[in-house]
């Protein structure tokens, strides 16, 4: 792996930008892994690259029927924060947000992770209750959180409207200042890079088509459009597709996928300082490094794989960031698209061990899987490596449905769900 | 925006309409004869299917009534729509959700 620096960015300065060389190796798949993660977007990279980094299994592959990144990685609002209400979700978002801050050393890539401060606007005496609430849990668990009244929100983010004559006037804000964004591409691009260079094996338009199991009914071998490739230790990173593919071996998931918009605008100057979040009223908007405002709708009311949704729920986002930002009421929209996200009755992720041994699935991260990435891959290769969970992803099985330990942040993770 | 064909109304947009999950989950006849697993079948697990899936809607900003649809979740068309109660049509290619 050549070791970027700002040295390698002058010389290529100098030369023309002619220097740079592909950042891994396009590679056919071998018959036998010791490992294989099937999905190749930030988090299925990210697993492949601690399993060689942190457990020495680098005889490892990563599946994509795509190509890598081009997935809910490519799709999302880029939002970084660990502010959730339970112990475990505080645990399991603060150990991916420990792992952002350090990221882009540790894979010598920029992620331009920026924490800009995450600020989640509250419009009712209940929503003013909810935040409180949220910081003081978010404090007692050691994570950042403070409440600001309206005027210290629009100090923090001048074109914040808090007039008190709007619908869902703002009554104040809890605000997360080691919350923020990172480039998406530089996520999935950094991890393919440095797990390549320990000699994992990142094979693309490669799709799943089929889970072999043995006479003991464990994994074998995994069948792919590129032929069938044996491997005994198979994880699951699928996202919007994880009951489809956990399905070629029979397991049943607590998952519905739903399609979740986002929308870009025309890029202008630096004017949105910060991540703003509205639960109450579906909307977050932050501002890209390029200048175009970033702007998250809720999800469609229905299931499908179409990654595309409809109008109206757009509209309905707009309208409610228009009334908070009236400055933003001629910007022009640029783009808009659509992901598909996996979501589990609890709005909790699943990173376990499935009833088939050798099978290990990370999914249900709903609405906000980006901002974990580094953190469920982290937790995906131990609990691959070991056999046996990590201590933070240990709440976090199938069985909890069963059980009855839900973890439920459906009403309070504060996000448009 | 989908249009949705109501069986008692006839076509209206996607607006008027609450999605309800998945159809034809039965509830467990006997409770206290029901396994945890049973109970998490019935709760919580869903097929979630990528094709054809059968799933109730109800019209909620009309007749208030519910019913089921087919609908391929690969390009949300609806392959039909029937009234709650009535046996799962039989569509004319022969598909299957």
């Amino acid at each position: 792996m050549r070791k970027f620096s700002g040295w390698t960015l002058l010389k290529e300065a100098f030369g023309g930008q002619q220097g740079w060389t592909p950042q891994w190796r396009r590679v056919a798949p071998q018959p036998e892994y010791d490992a294989i993660i099937i999905g190749g977007g930030g988090h299925g990279l990210a697993a492949a690259y601690y399993l060689a980094s942190e457990h020495g299994i680098t005889r490892t592959a990563v599946l994509e029927k795509g190509w890598i990144g081009g997935g809910n990685t490519g799709r999302n609002t880029t939002i970084i924060r660990s502010n959730y209400l339970f112990d475990e979700s505080a645990a399991l978002y603060d150990h991916a947000l420990k792992l952002w801050e350090g990221l882009s050393q540790v894979l010598n890539y920029n992620v331009m992770f920026s924490p800009r401060g995450v600020m989640m606007l509250a419009h009712t005496v209940h929503d003013v209750q909810v935040a409180k609430r949220h910081i003081h849990a978010n404090r007692g668990n050691g994570v950042d959180n403070e409440w600001l009244s309206p005027e210290e929100a629009k100090a923090y983010c001048p074109p914040l409207n808090i007039e008190r004559n709007i619908r869902y006037p703002v009554l104040g804000a809890a605000l997360q200042r080691r919350g923020g964004t990172a480039r998406h591409d530089a996520v999935a691009w950094g991890y393919a890079r440095a797990a390549d260079a320990l000699g994992v094996d990142i094979i693309e338009n490669c799709e799943v088509t089929g889970l072999v199991r043995d006479g003991s009914g464990a994994m074998e071998a995994v069948q792919t459009s590129r032929g069938l490739i044996r491997c005994r230790r198979v994880g699951v990173s699928a996202a919007g597709n994880t009951s489809v593919v956990l399905g070629l071996a029979g397991v049943r998931l607590p998952l519905e996928s739903f399609p979740l918009q986002a929308l870009v605008s025309e890029p202008v100057k630096p004017v949105v300082p910060c991540v703003v979040m509205s639960g109450s009223i579906h909307a977050y908007i932050s501002q890209s490094d390029k200048g175009e405002l970033v702007i998250g709708a809720g999800t469609d009311a229905y299931t499908s794989y179409t990654q595309r949704g409809a109008l109206h729920v757009n509209s309905h986002t707009l309208s409610a960031v228009c009334e908070l930002f009236p400055a933003f009421r001629r910007m022009r929209m640029l783009r808009n698209w659509g992901g598909i996200v996996d979501v589990t009755p609890d709005r909790s992720p699943i990173i376990a061990r499935t009833p088939v041994p050798g099978l290990y699935v990370n999914c249900g991260w709903g609405t906000g899987g980006f901002k974990a990435t580094p953190g469920s891959g982290h937790l995906l290769a131990w609990t691959m490596a070991r056999d046996e969970p990590h201590p933070i992803n240990a709440p976090f099985t199938i069985e909890r449905f069963r059980d009855g330990h839900l973890i439920d942040e459906a009403a309070a993770a504060a996000v448009a769900h | 925006m989908l249009l949705i064909q109501c069986p008692y109304c006839g076509p209206r947009p996607e607006l008027e309409f609450a999605y309800a999950g998945q159809a034809h989950v039965a509830r467990p006849a006997d409770p206290s004869a029901t396994t945890p697993d049973q109970w998490t079948e019935f709760l919580y697990l869903r097929n979630n299917t990528r094709g054809i899936h059968a799933e109730r809607w109800r019209h909620v900003r009309g007749c208030a009534r519910f019913f089921n649809a087919l609908r391929d979740t690969t390009t949300d068309h609806f392959l039909a729509t029937y009234r709650a109660g009535e046996p799962m049509p039989v569509l004319p290619m022969g598909q299957k959700p």
